[in-house]
This record gives structure tokens, C-alpha cells and sequence, in this order.
């Protein structure tokens, strides 16, 4: 089983390497992009055979513990497979 | 004699530095103490060392947190221990939950090598009571400084007079321009609620030999120096 956790900036936190990448963009001529956030994306491979229910309790508590710190960021997750 | 203890993670890279300073300047008696163990040998001190510990992997300092040392680190702190994390070690003692915020890319995100002035906020604390200079002198090196907290926390940070020291000119004026990295109220420094923990963007250990431009760093191992004999004779 697969599943990944997406873990971004608060949105209350400046994020400076987006702001960068965004001028970037703006100067390739990409003026519709309002604004870039950068973020993580972890992919986590668990054994076979365990109930989703099980994986996903483990995903959010690592995610919460480990994989972002929540004073500046969020985390999303999705069982894929 | 004071006892110090310099933490070793791999990646560290002022774990000497902070030796030479503990053991050749102030005279301590030092050892290092290895991020595997859980033995903090008896010391009375312990400093978390600048650097890159486990390559500033997922976040700065994250990794770290959760060595097995570091839980002993929790328990002496909370027992009331004094513990100094600079730099690298500012950020470890946040991602452990010994110091409240984070710290953010610097804001222009370029990594900052300067020598900086500090002032002093308060000298009534076990790491700044033989500060006899208002502003210290000394160098910041770092990619990931920008102190960052909610307006609650600082909020109490503030109330709680657990900022040390904040970047200022030479005089000790606090203003954005004196600011090298964007840290919310310039802070530079911070404390605990109990004021045994510090953690510290500048590096006191690169500054506390004449020889090395300044020695205002000094003051701040001095201090705790201070601190622990008098709490050996009570």
C-alpha cells in the first residue's frame, strides 16, 4: 500500500523560494501565475496486506510527529493503492 | 569544576569549536557526547553544537530531535539543566519542543556569513549575567535563521522577557535595517519560560578569543560560569 503526504507552508508563512520561482515564471512570459508555494511531497511504501484503516492512522500521526512541524506547516495525505 | 558536555550528531561541524572554546578558554572540564548515547556523563552543561546535522535532511534540526540523546537532553532540561543550542542547535532545540517557533530560509534567502550586533535584553538570567556591554559582537553563518512564531507565542515570548538578544546596530538601536534575515522582532535569541534552555542564532563560540576579532562571545560561557558555581555553593 501507498501513501502520500503533501506537506506545504502555512499560508500565514512567507515562502520566499516560491515568491522566487514565481518571478521566474513571470519572466519566461508565464504572467497568469498569481502566486507558487513550494512544498514536499512524500511518498511512503507500506508491507502488504495491512487494513487501510491501520495505514492511515499511522499516516496521520507521522505526519503530524515527523514528516511536517506544524508550527509552520500543514500536511495533507491519500492512501493511493 | 563545570562540567560540559558538547553534543555530536553527524554533520555537526562547531562540535570543536565549542570544545576548543569549553575546554582551552574557559576552562571547563569537556567531553563530547555522542548522538547515540543517552548518557549525558555527569555534566552540568550541555551545548548543542552549529552544523548540519544528518545534512539538514527533512527540515533543519528535525532529525536530530529525535535522537536518543536528545531525550536525555529533555529530562535535564526540564529537571532545570542548562542547555545552550547555537545555530544548528537553535534549531534542534525547537524541532525537540524545548523553545517555542521555528526558523525559516532567511528571508533573502541568501546563507548569511557576517559578524552581527546583539543586545542584550536581559542580564538577569544564567547566560548573560556577566554580559558588562549592552551589545555583543559576534558572527551569524546561516541558510535557515528567520525566527518564526505565532502571534500568540510571541506575543507570550515577549510578556515572558524570553527574548535575549535581537539584532541591532552597534548602539543597540532595533530596526528592520539591522535585521540580516527577517526574524520577527529582530530576535536573535530566545529562552525558555524558565530560562535554563537558550537557543542562539550567533555563534559565541566563533567570537570569544581576541584573536579571533572579538571576544564578546565570552561573556556568555563567563556567565554560566557564573551561574553554576554559585549554584554549587548554595
Amino acid at each position: 500500500m501507498i501513501a502520500k503526504v503533501y506537506v506545504n507552508f502555512k499560508k500565514t508563512i512567507l515562502d520566499p523560494q516560491g515568491r522566487t520561482i514565481r518571478k521566474t515564471l513571470e519572466s519566461l512570459g508565464y504572467k497568469d501565475v498569481l502566486e507558487v508555494r513550494q512544498g514536499k511531497v512524500f511518498t511512503l511504501k507500506f508491507k502488504d496486506n495491512l487494513p487501510k484503516e491501520k495505514v492511515e492512522e499511522m499516516v496521520k500521526k507521522l505526519g503530524k510527529d515527523v514528516l511536517s512541524n506544524p508550527v509552520i506547516e500543514d500536511f495533507e495525505y491519500e492512501v493511493v493503492e | 569544576m563545570i562540567k560540559c558536555g558538547v553534543v555530536v550528531f553527524p554533520g555537526s561541524n562547531c562540535d570543536h569549536d565549542a570544545y576548543h572554546v569549553s575546554k582551552h578558554v574557559m576552562d571547563f572540564e569537556t567531553v563530547f557526547l555522542w548522538h547515540k548515547d543517552e548518557d549525558l556523563k555527569g555534566c552540568d552543561f550541555i551545548i548543542i553544537p552549529g552544523g548540519f546535522s544528518y545534512g539538514d535532511y527533512l527540515r533543519c534540526g528535525a532529525i536530530a530531535s529525535f535522537s536518543p540523546i536528545m531525550k536525555s537532553i529533555k529530562k535535564f532540561a526540564n529537571d532545570g539543566g542548562l542547555v545552550l543550542g547555537i545555530c544548528n542547535g537553535f534549531q534542534i532545540l525547537l524541532e525537540s519542543g524545548l523553545l517555542t517557533g521555528s526558523l525559516l530560509r532567511n528571508k533573502n534567502l541568501k546563507f548569511i556569513c557576517k559578524f552581527v550586533d546583539i543586545r542584550v535584553e536581559n542580564t538577569d538570567t544564567p547566560f548573560t549575567n556577566s554580559c558588562t556591554k549592552k551589545v555583543l559582537r559576534i558572527p551569524i553563518a546561516h541558510h535557515d535563521g528567520c525566527y518564526f512564531i505565532d502571534k500568540d507565542g510571541l506575543r507570550k515570548l515577549e510578556e515572558n522577557g524570553q527574548v535575549l538578544f535581537r539584532y541591532s546596530s552597534s548602539r543597540g538601536e532595533v530596526d528592520r535595517e539591522f535585521n540580516p534575515n527577517g526574524s520577527l522582532n529582530n530576535i536573535a535569541g530566545i529562552t525558555n519560560k524558565e530560562g535554563n534552555v537558550l537557543g542562539m542564532m550567533p555563534h559565541p563560540e566563533r567570537a570569544s578569543e581576541t584573536v579571533l576579532g572579538s571576544f564578546d562571545g565570552k561573556m556568555i560561557f563567563k556567565s554560566v560560569l557564573n551561574f553554576l558555581e554559585k549554584k554549587i555553593k548554595e
